[in-house]
């Protein structure tokens, strides 16, 4: 059977199946809507929630961006899990124990401020929306790609989905949906990671095999990526290039900014009692774990594949891939089907009839490639958001394998997608209309206001997910460090200081989103439309500090200038001391309480 | 994190015992999460260069697998030792 039926084949069952879960499962109430009446097991909850958070960054870009940096980009896999520890430990017990159904809620209350909680819908709708753009990338190349089509046309097509399956439930429909989304995207990610494994090691786990030996060399497999790649100018693998600093803000921003990203918070309010919140942020853990520990290895073995593939006879002197060798060669298939969607592309520039892929920016490459007679790098371009996706076409996997991986990709990018929107929606419904502008709204206009937000924000994701303001899982980390910049200080110090009052709270959301905010758009571009930027990543404002770093310094600010402001101005009242003491003993928590 | 809460009055005092419990678990869990993330992932990789794990060195492995079990570890105990600790403190929920 043709590839492309294939795909449609498994795609197509799987979106048959995740509606027909949620109509199954339709919200009928608010509370419903928000928060799944409560209902939910915290091992259900993790499923849910790990699929929810895993979205087209984790399952289509991280493993790209780990593959062609290598150890510099393990601050990914760190930050997007580490965050999972600062959730667990100083927000989600408490937020469960508050008992509302969303994060400004529980702002606007603790702050005993109107204006906190605005000031936080909004902190939550910017983070959210560059989120979904980051997503609309992700979705783009997967549909670009497995309906044949142009990038462009994948992001359209994508985006009518996305919208359609996100209007048609609240939480409730989403959670379930979401743990068969779960299970089809991991089986999905780990599948192929085992066949790979497998053939490159002997191994059939692949987080054990990143660190065993390459079968076909008998060398550690890392010691032999190292060897092939410096051979081509490109860093060592396994070696640090990148700036220390940088370094660290940036996983330190990915924590804070996982732990202050309100989609995932409101998961930890479903679950039935306090205890059940702590196991939950465990849970998720566990099964973000399985895909994140498969991660370096699929980024390692990939590129190992991709190089060897470049250069199919042992390195330089064996002599570069031939194009007719690419147009011919079975096992070259999948460089000619992405060449259509635009993201790959190979040049023959000195004419040679073949395709030489080194580092030519490398200055010591340049005596190399005289004495060969090459005239640049040869792959020209080469997406880093295609990996994943192309990996098991690259390891000459079966067909139904590559059908699976389409879905998953699908499952990852629409899961995600949902959740923002739905966050996003309830947001602007129940926070912005229902909690200050009319109180009044009925029921079916507080849904019908929720659906129409939807619509507007992945409206603006899309148009601006036609120009991204980088890969996939890069413009995900810029949502990160707005949450990190804004809403988590707002959440930690409202639990553990009782000091904070309602003007230092808003003063420091305010400052921390702004300053973030700004540090992003003199470099990505003014509301990330491209050229009116005014530094480059390459060579940031402040030191080396690249702008997917800044949330750190941002939540730095924020919590900075919290403390200044409410040291003076007038201290919390009696009452919301009382509150903040009541939240940190799990003793009395009921049922949320809607206002 | 500060905490001042300690000193305003309403709080039992069993709950602020309860509290300073919870708060000490926590300093020590988030040395723990620093140290394997940013210390032996990042900063303290050169110090683990010697110890060597599957053609690289322990940062690397601290940095791309290692630090995620040390996370996973450390969830677990804090909600098996909060979990216990709301007993011990007679706090848990009904």
């Amino acid at each position: 059977m043709d590839q492309f039926v294939i795909n449609l084949l498994f795609v197509g069952a799987s979106f048959a199946l995740y509606i027909g879960i949620a109509i199954w499962a339709r919200a009928g109430s608010t509370s419903e809507f928000y928060a799944a009446g409560r209902g939910v097991h915290p091992v259900t909850n993790g499923m849910a929630t790990a699929a929810d958070w895993m979205s087209a960054a984790s399952f289509i870009s991280m493993a790209g961006l780990i593959a062609f940096t290598g150890y510099d980009n393990s601050s990914f896999l760190m930050g997007w899990t580490g965050g999972y520890v600062l959730l667990a430990l100083l927000l989600a017990p408490y937020l469960r124990k508050f008992g509302k159904f969303t994060v400004s809620e529980f702002i606007g209350d603790r702050f005993y401020s109107p204006t906190a909680r605005i000031v936080a819908v909004i902190c939550l709708i910017v983070a959210s929306t560059t989120y979904v753009i980051g997503q609309m990338t992700g979705v783009g190349v997967a549909f670009g790609r497995f309906l044949e089509v142009s990038n462009t046309t994948g992001l359209l097509i994508g985006a009518c989905v996305v919208f359609a399956y996100a209007v048609f439930g609240g939480m409730k429909g989403v959670t379930y949906t979401q743990v068969a989304q779960y299970c089809v995207l991991i089986m999905a990610y780990t599948i192929p990671a085992i066949f790979i494994s497998l053939q490159l090691t002997g191994t059939p786990i692949p987080a054990l095999g990143l660190f065993g030996d390459h079968a076909a060399s008998g060398e550690p497999l890392l010691a032999k990526l190292d060897a092939i790649v410096t051979e081509l100018g490109f860093n060592e693998y396994t070696a640090h290039h990148s700036d220390t600093l940088n370094m660290v803000l940036f996983t330190l921003s990915l924590m804070i900014g996982t732990a202050g990203l309100p989609h995932v918070i409101m998961r930890f309010f479903t679950v039935p009692r306090v205890a059940d919140a702590r196991w939950s942020a465990g849970w998720t853990l566990v099964f973000i774990a399985l895909l994140y520990l498969t991660a370096p290895a699929v980024g390692a073995m990939a590129r190992l594949n991709i190089t060897e593939m470049m250069w199919p006879n042992g390195g330089i002197d064996g002599g570069a891939v031939t194009v007719q060798q690419i147009e011919n060669d079975p096992q070259y298939d999948w460089m000619s089907t992405w060449q259509k969607t635009g993201l790959l592309a190979w040049e023959d520039k000195n004419g040679d009839g073949a395709i030489q892929y080194y580092n030519d920016k490398n200055a010591d490459m340049t005596a190399v490639a005289e004495a060969n007679g090459w005239a640049g790098n040869e792959l020209t371009k080469f997406n880093r958001d295609i990996l994943v996706l192309a990996n098991p076409e690259i390891a000459n996997l079966p067909s139904w394998v590559i059908g699976l991986v389409a879905a998953g990709g699908l499952a990852a990018a629409l899961s995600t997608a949902a959740g923002l929107l739905l966050a996003i929606s309830s947001a602007v419904s129940h926070d912005l209309i229902k909690g200050s502008i009319n109180p009044q709204i009925s029921e079916k206009n507080e849904l019908l206001s929720a659906r129409i937000a939807m619509g507007v924000a992945i409206a603006v994701a899309t148009y601006l997910g036609l120009n991204p303001p980088g890969f996939a899982a890069q413009t995900v980390a810029l949502a990160f460090g707005l949450a990190a910049a804004s809403i988590f200080p707002a959440l930690m110090m409202g639990i553990f200081s009782t000091r904070i009052n309602n003007t230092g709270a808003v003063a420091g959301m305010i400052a921390g989103l702004s300053i973030t905010l700004l540090y992003i758009f003199l470099h990505k571009g003014w509301f990330f439309i491209p050229d009116t930027n005014s530094f480059t990543d390459a060579d940031p404002l402040l030191g080396t500090i690249k702008s997917t770093s800044f949330g750190a310094i941002g939540a730095a600010v924020n919590f900075a200038v919290a403390f200044v402001v409410a040291g003076m101005t007038k201290e919390t009242p009696k009452e919301i001391v009382d509150l903040v003491e009541s939240v940190r003993v799990p003793r009395g928590a009921g049922a949320a309480q809607d206002h | 994190m500060t905490d001042q809460s300690t000193h305003a009055t309403g709080a039992s005092e069993s709950d602020k015992t309860y509290w300073q419990a919870n708060l000490r678990i926590i300093y020590v869990s988030l040395v723990i999460w620093a140290l394997v993330s940013f210390g032996f992932g990042i900063l303290l990789r050169p110090l683990l260069a010697g110890i060597s794990v599957g053609g690289t060195d322990l940062g690397f492995w601290f940095a791309q697998q290692g630090s995620i079990l040390v996370f996973l570890g450390l969830i677990f105990f804090y909600a098996w030792r909060m979990n216990s600790l709301d007993r011990e403190h007679g706090v848990e929920e009904e």
